[in-house]
């Protein structure tokens, strides 16, 4: 009896609302969380993997050597290579083609790498605007290494102690 | 003075045609700012909501985002209005204009302040409950004309709801009008004088709540929104509506959740009334009361809808005819016993 009145009290009070708009009241007054997006980013680790770019050594040579490990561990057969070899008996590439869309960003390509060529930069902000772009030739790879060295390089800096 | 004016300017025209144009220009002087109201109404829903899920809201178009209705209106015009292929197209096309039509029609009697009111008639009350209860006709036809499954439960859904709530409605407002003894809106308002202690909230207070938990249930909203219920049956009744269709629906709900705040206003918060009738309280015009008591109203419209889930839909049928219907009833009783036979009668006047 005594608890069945104890319900109807409860009930008729409005007991438990007035208690849940409470809770969402104090969240009003709180500090937001929303991050100002193009203006605020959130921090990004230096594993960040995003973008690909081809690097060269600190003389200019490209480091790529043709050694079509990255095309053999990509598990989404993104990349295509060809090669052949150059005037000083060198193996290069001549065709190194990456298909954004059917990359998934694993970063295995990175880890097989023997000369640290490949890698996957921390640019996550890219888009296309005709089909044809989401093929990144060796040309636009190389271009986009050069203008991010030392991105990458600090990127590879701050993570050597944790490979 | 403006009446003067408007005389002196349209003197040449005949008697009937003066007058019929002047009640034309206090329609379009209420219309008007209630439109950018609403419009601001789902801004503010959008920021408020926002804010209680610790978000700031919408805030890119324009400084602050105060531009943001004026985004969404052009938006929604420049869309296309699709008519599905086997609805019953003049009923299709009819039923959102039959749902904002009496939302806005009812603004007619409400009193803005001691002076300011289109239509001061004796039945205003009854008026009011006759054209809100209209509303549902277009949430039904839009159902029935789209011939589509989703909209057809969702306009069953709205018919069943409107009917359990409509009536502790009514029965809340028979207890206001029981108290101050009459249906004329104005004189509501004026029997509520003396502060706010002397508004009718305290001794109808169970009434109050009803009115205002059938005034969510009958405009649609959280938590009584099983009309629309996204999750259940995608947006209801208006899942067939694109561009200035789905745009009428809109601004008829948010015309009746403003509507419904001013009523509860009008009968239960002493409508233009300040709070305490003391010199700083009593300069203020009693428009800007009227209008910071409905903003609180409308406030809690969205700090419920913030707040809680979406009722099942056999409990808000529990509810509407097993709670609130029969609470209303004894408080009816109570009012009357306590009006006529008891010493204590003076509460309830």
């Amino acid at each position: 009896m005594a608890s069945k009145l104890q319900q109807l009290y409860k009930t008729f009070s409005l007991q438990e609302l007035r208690k849940g708009m409470g809770v969402t009241g104090r969240q009003f007054f709180n500090k937001k969380t929303t991050i100002m997006y193009p203006e605020e980013k959130t921090p990004k680790s230096p594993r960040f993997r995003g973008l690909h770019a081809l690097r060269r050594y600190p003389n200019g040579e490209e480091r790529c050597i043709a050694c079509k490990l990255c095309e053999a561990v990509c598990p989404a057969l993104a990349i295509t290579i060809d090669s052949e070899e150059r005037e000083d008996g060198t193996r290069r590439t001549t065709r190194y083609d990456i298909d954004l869309f059917k990359c998934i960003y694993c970063g295995f390509c990175e880890e097989a790498c023997p000369v640290d060529s490949i890698v996957l930069t921390d640019i996550h902000e890219f888009h296309m605007e005709e089909n044809e772009e989401r093929l990144i030739d060796k040309k636009r790879l190389l271009e986009i290494g050069d203008k991010y060295e030392a991105d990458i390089a600090t990127a590879r800096k701050q993570d050597a102690p944790y490979r | 003075m403006i009446y003067d004016s408007f005389v002196f300017l349209t003197g040449w025209l005949p008697e009937p045609v003066q007058t019929i144009s002047w009640i034309g220009v206090k329609i379009v002087a209420i219309i008007i700012p209630l439109m950018a109201f609403v419009a601001y109404f789902t801004f503010a829903e959008r920021k408020v909501i926002g804010y209680f899920q610790t978000r700031v809201g919408p805030n890119r178009v324009g400084p602050k985002g105060w531009f943001q209705p004026i985004a969404d209106a052009m938006k929604l015009m420049f869309k296309e209005i699709v008519v599905p292929a086997r609805s019953n197209r003049y009923l299709f096309l009819f039923a959102p204009v039959l749902s904002l039509a009496p939302a806005l029609a009812a603004w007619a009697v409400i009193p803005f302040s001691d002076t300011l009111v289109l239509a001061n008639i004796d039945a205003g009350l009854l008026y009011i409950l006759a054209l809100t209860s209209m509303g549902v006709y277009g949430v039904i036809l839009a159902g029935w004309a789209s011939n589509s499954k989703y909209a057809f439960l969702g306009a069953m859904r709205s018919a069943a709801q409107i009917v359990a709530y409509e009536i502790a409605m009514g029965f809340a407002l028979v207890g206001v009008l029981m108290v101050a003894g009459s249906l004329n809106l104005h004189q509501i308002v004026t029997r509520q004088s003396g502060g706010f202690w002397e508004w009718y909230w305290l001794p109808l207070l169970p009434l109050m709540l009803v009115y205002f938990i059938s005034g969510v249930a009958e405009t649609n909203r959280s938590p009584f929104d099983v009309a629309e219920g996204e999750s259940e049956i995608v947006a209801g009744f208006h899942v067939e509506y694109s561009g200035m269709g789905f745009a009428v629906f809109f601004l008829a709900e948010y015309a009746n959740i403003i509507l419904i705040g001013a009523l509860m206003v009008l009968m239960f918060f002493g409508g233009w009334l300040p709070p305490v009738e003391i010199t700083p309280f009593t300069w203020l015009p009693g428009l800007f009361w009227f209008g910071l008591k409905t903003f609180v109203v409308c406030f809690l419209f969205l700090w419920l809808r913030a707040t809680f889930p979406r009722y099942r839909y056999d409990q808000i049928m529990r509810l509407g005819w097993k709670v609130l219907i029969p609470v209303t009833l004894v408080w009816i009783v109570v009012i009357g016993i306590g009006k006529f036979y008891t010493p204590i009668g003076f509460i309830f006047s």
